[in-house]
């Protein structure tokens, strides 16, 4: 038996949400006492760091570059009869959320999205997971002999002691597709810090007035090493791009630090953000609602407040 | 073009969340419930504009109880033609991709449509296995959806972008934000809703895959500690050492 982990990478790197799982796999191989094997795409430099994240042993499809579910979803199921696998993980990533689904209907084994716990050290195969949008926690239980789980970003540590792993070609015969890919519009810019791998946020709304006044937004968010998001009228209206849309329609992200500067916090608004682990509240208006989600607050003007946090940012950074 | 939009019902986003039965059932009490969001505003209104510019069907799909026809009727009558509700517990999301696999697979549908998750169990996965079971393409977190001579453009979200796919044939997708504008239905709708077509048919056998064990609420938030506007700068000092979070 092993724990195959599915592990997705973004320009020939491994992120964060991709290490997560595949710590996240080696600890349920350590627990069943069996073998955690992680299965990549495309090349790879030496075992690319997986072995240190928890990988035992690593398989490389290095000739595989499709982005198709259909085929994708075979190569997994290929690896995983070949590694005799009965759990198989994922990242809730936007590869896991396409591939998972698949594999699991194809297995005919129960699946857990969104995984926020390992699965419980006894007994029946139980595991939570974060339901309603943030608001409740579900404890379930994969009743089959194999299990699906794909792990929601930010809820496990990544392990660095590993092992370096020994690394494998691996192939199967991926069938047909009918997809063709035709383009991909990257919205990426250089030394930008992608949204939904950022441990820090920094997130303004309509309270900073206008898109000209973006700039101390993004100085502090420099300062601190952060991303930035914005609030969905601020997307909508066009003041800034789409990507940095968090909320209910938008994307969920579970930072570490998470300010919301002018944001008043509507129910909308904190079903994207409320799984961050410290929440900093900046609004003039101090009836805002999202002030009662907040770890701490501060009632004052942005254009004020955002000044003095810069500098204290700066003087910080100096001082490290 | 011949379109089934799958549709869940959801409590709208403002209900509170509770639980009864020794926190095993979501507690309904009070609480109003909606076309899950993403089925509704993208996945059936894209469904509808399509239809309208090149004629077709748009059948509407649930899998639930007897409570699931007050939201088949408003997708009736925000415009979908008729509707099938498969008498089931929706209660796990293999279970429901059965149902919904086991009626679609001879209906010979081009298109099968979904919201990219449901507001309530977030789970994101009943599409891609509806896929899986029918042996079709999937595009997930699909934002635009073009269907030309038989060729179907879309546009999903990737890592860092948007990538343009074509497919020919059936295929199942996921519906995200950007697809399509939310519409509300008009009183013509809304009578011409009540006496559409909607067929009741029984449950596909199947087994359940996972059980829920029970429902708990996050552990409350400690009062939001509030720093004087003047001292603002006070907040990178304790973020540092209070927070440790940076």
């Amino acid at each position: 038996m092993s724990v195959l982990i599915y592990a997705d990478s973004h320009h020939g790197k491994f992120p964060k949400s991709s290490l997560e799982a595949v710590s996240y796999g080696a600890a349920i191989a350590a627990s069943r006492g069996t073998t955690s094997v992680v299965l990549t795409i495309g090349t790879l430099q030496g075992d690319g760091g997986l072995g240190k994240a928890g990988a035992q042993k690593v398989l490389n499809a290095s000739s595989v570059h499709t982005t198709d579910s259909q085929q994708l979803s075979r190569l997994v199921v290929a690896a995983a009869q070949a590694q005799n696998a009965d759990v198989i993980i994922f990242s809730h990533d936007i590869a896991g959320k396409m591939i998972a689904p698949r594999v699991a209907a194809r297995l005919d084994a129960g699946l857990i999205p969104g995984a926020t716990s390992l699965p419980a050290s006894e007994g029946a195969f139980k595991i939570k997971k974060n339901v309603f949008s943030g608001k409740a926690i579900a404890e379930l239980e994969v009743t089959t002999s194999k299990k699906v789980i794909t792990l929601l970003p930010n809820s496990f540590s990544v392990k660095t002691d590993g092992q370096d792993a020994p690394v494998e070609a691996f192939q199967a015969d991926l069938g047909n597709t009918t997809l063709k890919v035709k383009e991909v519009k990257s919205e990426e810019k250089e030394g930008e810090i992608p949204l939904p791998e950022a441990d820090l946020v920094v997130s303004a709304g309509r309270g900073l007035k206008g898109p000209e006044n973006w700039g101390i937004v993004e100085t502090l968010a420099h300062e601190l090493g952060a991303a930035t998001a914005c609030s969905r009228p601020v997307s909508d209206i066009g003041w800034r791009p789409h990507h940095e849309h968090v909320g209910q329609t938008g994307i969920t992200i579970r930072p570490n630090l998470y300010i919301a500067i002018g944001i008043s916090g509507a129910i909308q608004h904190l079903a994207g953000v409320n799984g961050s682990k410290t929440i900093v509240v900046i609004n003039k208006d101090p009836e805002a609602p999202f002030f009662k989600a907040a770890d701490y607050g501060i009632v004052g003007d942005a254009f004020e407040v955002l000044p003095k946090l810069i500098e204290a940012a700066k003087a910080y950074n100096a001082s490290k | 073009m011949k379109i089934l939009v799958c549709i869940s019902k959801a409590p709208d986003t403002t209900s509170k969340i509770a639980f009864t039965e020794g926190n095993t059932k979501f507690d309904e009490n009070g609480v109003q419930f909606i076309v899950n969001p993403y089925d509704e505003w993208y996945a059936l209104v894209r469904a509808l504009e399509i239809k309208e510019a090149q004629g077709g069907n748009v059948t509407i799909l649930s899998v639930g109880g007897a409570d699931y026809e007050p939201i088949i009727r408003k997708a009736l009558a925000i415009g979908a033609d008729d509707a099938v509700r498969i008498d089931a517990q929706e209660s796990d999301s293999l279970y429901v991709a059965k149902q919904i696999a086991e009626y679609a697979k001879d209906k010979g549908f081009d298109i099968i449509m979904c919201g990219k998750e449901t507001i309530n169990y977030n789970g994101s996965v009943v599409p891609g296995m509806v896929a899986e079971l029918l042996d079709l393409p999937y595009i997930p977190l699909a934002v635009k959806l073009d269907v030309n001579a038989g060729v179907a453009t879309l546009e999903r979200e990737v890592n860092g972008g948007l990538e343009v796919v074509e497919v020919t044939g059936s295929f199942v997708l996921s519906a995200a934000k950007g697809m399509a504008e939310q519409r509300i239905p008009n009183m013509r709708g809304i009578m011409a809703a009540r006496t559409k077509p909607l067929q009741v048919v029984p449950a596909f056998a199947a087994e359940t895959s996972t059980k829920l064990v029970s429902y708990d609420l996050p552990p409350a938030k400690g009062a939001c500690k509030y720093i004087d506007a003047e001292q603002a700068g006070d907040l990178i000092r304790i973020l540092h050492e209070e927070a440790k979070v940076i």
